[in-house]
């Protein structure tokens, strides 16, 4: 049973930082390099939490924090795809924003008391509904069936990207897009049009895993909430090799590491040094995909590049 | 689809002209962040009188703003290196906690040293474990491509979950009850210029941090090495072809920038903290990063920028006192960097009117 729970917990450590990944891939698909999927994830968990407190939908919920995830995104669209800023700049700048609005708005919650403020009861039992039956099956309940409804939607989604980007029309555009803007430009696809929806779409994702992290998984409001998160997806996108199923492995194994890291604080090894872990097993992928280069696997070609038609 | 008008490059455009767009800039920043303070119910002149005056008000708290805006402008010093090469070097934070180790095992295990021999050990203790630090994902750059900008994020957390072993475990203080670093002795502190409150508390921090800009100033326009720094920023393979040795030139200068910012590390916690601390970086890292590039990585615009942004840290303390989340100065940052990259805009490329006539 103890290792069904373990498979729980990592799961749900390794939920947002999937759906991290997935918005990450959107936006270099699109050929833009985006610093700034861990301010889209606190602005996500702000709208997230703020709509959970005002009006206990679910539904609602996960709508206001997509958006605002994806006003984020529109904000780095807008500087560079329009304004053509530097890519890594702006995407930081987005970071140091949308850590600020989110810590900001979000201390305005609690009426600048300082107490910590939760999500009602209500939505906690809504999200948490689970299967009747399946959930009653020995170990499968809970290490397969035991989790929260957003999960479940979050693996459809990230699934619906995959085949979104690698199998249709559009995507088919998409990747041109990403890979040689001139060209795609050539042949009649709207690049500038592209680049916003395809940002956007992306920052709908990190919204919808700053809510994870928000408003199911801490459930109080928290300066700190995101703790790197959105880094991690950003580096682990590499790992994935711009693949939305391949970022189900990415996640889960920072889900493990981070498993490793709670769950082993008795031994005789620091808590410390262990808190190390996810981010060193990151940096180690981060150099083991650069040491061992596929040409199939390749970051898309436009990415950091701004496109400026009259520069061909 | 044609449009009525369309965008061209703007050749050059005269610096006083420059600094009136950057100027606008932060003004329509101001104006914005007025507006969402009026949106929020909050006295927008207030905000912003917190924000910009109270950290310059008197002697003592400008005391503090200059200490902040020195720390700053070393690091901005660091990035601005890297940042010139076009190596995102996101990592300050962890340099500066290295170099803050790096001084503090002097500063704490070394006290009975004479403080002429202590402050230029820990000096050049921070400067080399800093630097060191950054030499991690710089040489995986140079052999491996392998991505710096996350590389050198990763090592932040790293970094900080190894000073806070050392905290709780084997350079843990004195203070039986409380997990906290030892207090540095008085030879270990920079010393102060004057005996006099409020400033005899402004140690000598800011005269090493003028003469890092000028040395700045002077290798990265006046030296070969320096230039050399510029050409493998704007073409790799330009620098190439030109015989130069771009590994090499890599990892000399993540030495140096990580280097500065280990030397950060060092005003930190022999200046300003008086030991080492879990704060001794605390987002400084990423805020000198706005900084660096707000200056277009000029090391003398790198002073007035690191001062107004201490000032708006600083500020941020003050807006407790309106009921205010301290985090709206981190908000109105953010604000300010988007409007100023905006305004790059205008500085590159202008609007045209498109001409009928031509375009049919």
């Amino acid at each position: 049973m103890i290792i069904a729970s373990y498979i729980y917990i990592a799961v749900r450590v390794s939920i947002p930082v999937l759906l991290g990944i997935t918005g990450a891939i959107f936006n270099e698909k699109a050929g833009n390099t985006n610093l700034g999927i861990e301010g889209m994830m606190y602005m996500g968990a702000f709208a997230g939490f703020y709509t959970a407190v005002a009006t206990n939908s679910v539904i609602m919920t996960l709508i206001a924090a997509c958006l605002f995830g994806a006003f984020g995104a529109l904000i780095y669209a807008f500087a560079t795809v329009s304004l053509r800023t530097n890519q890594v700049v702006a995407g930081l700048s987005l970071t140091i924003f949308g850590q600020g609005v989110a810590r900001f708005l979000g201390n305005t919650l609690s009426g600048g008391k300082g107490e910590s403020v939760r999500i009602p009861d209500a939505v906690t039992q809504k999200v948490s509904w689970k299967i009747p039956v399946l959930k009653d099956i020995p170990f499968l309940g809970r290490a397969l069936f035991g989790y929260d409804m957003i999960i479940y939607l979050s693996i459809v989604l990230v699934v619906i990207a995959y085949f979104y980007i690698n199998k249709t029309r559009t995507g088919l555009n998409l990747r041109a897009v990403g890979e040689n803007p001139a060209a795609a430009d050539a042949a009649g696809i709207n690049v500038s049009l592209y680049k916003y929806v395809h940002i956007c779409i992306g920052g709908a994702f990190c919204g919808l895993a700053g809510a994870y992290i928000g408003v199911v998984y801490l459930t109080t409001w928290g300066n700190n909430m995101i703790a790197g998160k959105g880094w991690i997806a950003v580096a682990l996108v590499i790992f994935a090799s711009w693949n939305p199923l391949k970022a189900i492995y990415g996640s889960l194994l920072f889900g493990i590491t981070s498993l490793i890291a709670l769950r082993f604080q008795d031994s005789p090894i620091s808590p410390y040094l262990l808190e190390m872990l996810p981010y060193l097993v990151t940096v180690i992928i981060l150099v083991i995909t650069s040491v061992k280069i596929k040409k199939e696997n390749q970051q898309p070609a436009s990415c950091g590049v701004n496109y400026f038609r009259e520069e061909r | 689809m044609t449009l009525p008008f369309h965008i061209v490059k703007r050749p050059y455009m005269k610096t006083y002209q420059q600094v009136i767009v950057r100027l606008l800039a932060v003004l329509t920043a101001f104006a914005v962040t007025s507006i969402l303070m009026l949106l929020l119910k909050k006295n927008p002149g207030k905000v912003l009188m917190a924000l910009l005056y109270e950290p310059v008000k008197n002697g003592y708290f400008l005391v503090q703003t200059i200490k902040l805006a020195v720390v700053l402008l070393i690091i901005s010093l660091g990035i601005g290196l890297a940042f010139k090469m076009k190596f995102w070097n996101i990592g300050a934070e962890g340099q500066i906690i290295l170099g803050g180790i790096g001084a503090s095992y002097f500063g704490l295990f070394h006290s009975d040293w004479p403080i002429y021999i202590l402050l230029p050990v820990m000096l050049v203790a921070s400067f080399v474990t800093g630097g060191m630090y950054g030499l991690i994902p710089a040489y995986f750059k140079a052999r491996y491509n392998t991505n710096e900008t996350l590389f050198t994020l990763m090592l932040n957390y790293i970094a900080l979950s190894f000073l806070l072993f050392l905290q709780y475990g084997p350079w843990k203080g004195a203070n039986a009850m409380r997990p906290e670093f030892d207090n540095f002795k008085k030879n270990a502190l920079l010393p102060s210029l004057s005996s006099s409150k409020p400033w005899s508390d402004l140690h000598i921090g800011w005269i090493l941090s003028l003469v890092m800009v000028a040395v700045v100033y002077i290798y990265m326009n006046h030296t070969k090495s320096g230039y050399e720094i510029s050409v493998v920023g704007e073409s790799v393979n330009t620098a190439r072809y030109a015989g130069m040795n771009v590994r090499w030139i890599t990892l000399r200068t993540m030495m140096l920038s990580a280097g500065i910012c280990g030397i950060a590390g060092f005003v930190q916690v022999s200046g300003n903290l008086k030991k080492l601390s879990v704060n001794v970086a605390g987002g400084l890292g990423f805020t000198a990063i706005i900084i660096a590039w707000l200056s277009k990585l000029n090391p003398v615009v790198m002073i007035v920028a690191s001062f107004l942004f201490s000032v708006m840290s600083k500020g941020a303390g003050f807006l407790e006192y309106q009921n205010i989340s301290p985090a709206a100065s981190e908000m109105i940052q953010g604000i300010i960097l988007f409007c100023v990259l905006g305004a790059e805009f205008f500085v590159n490329y202008k609007i045209v009117r498109t001409n009928r006539e031509v375009a049919k």
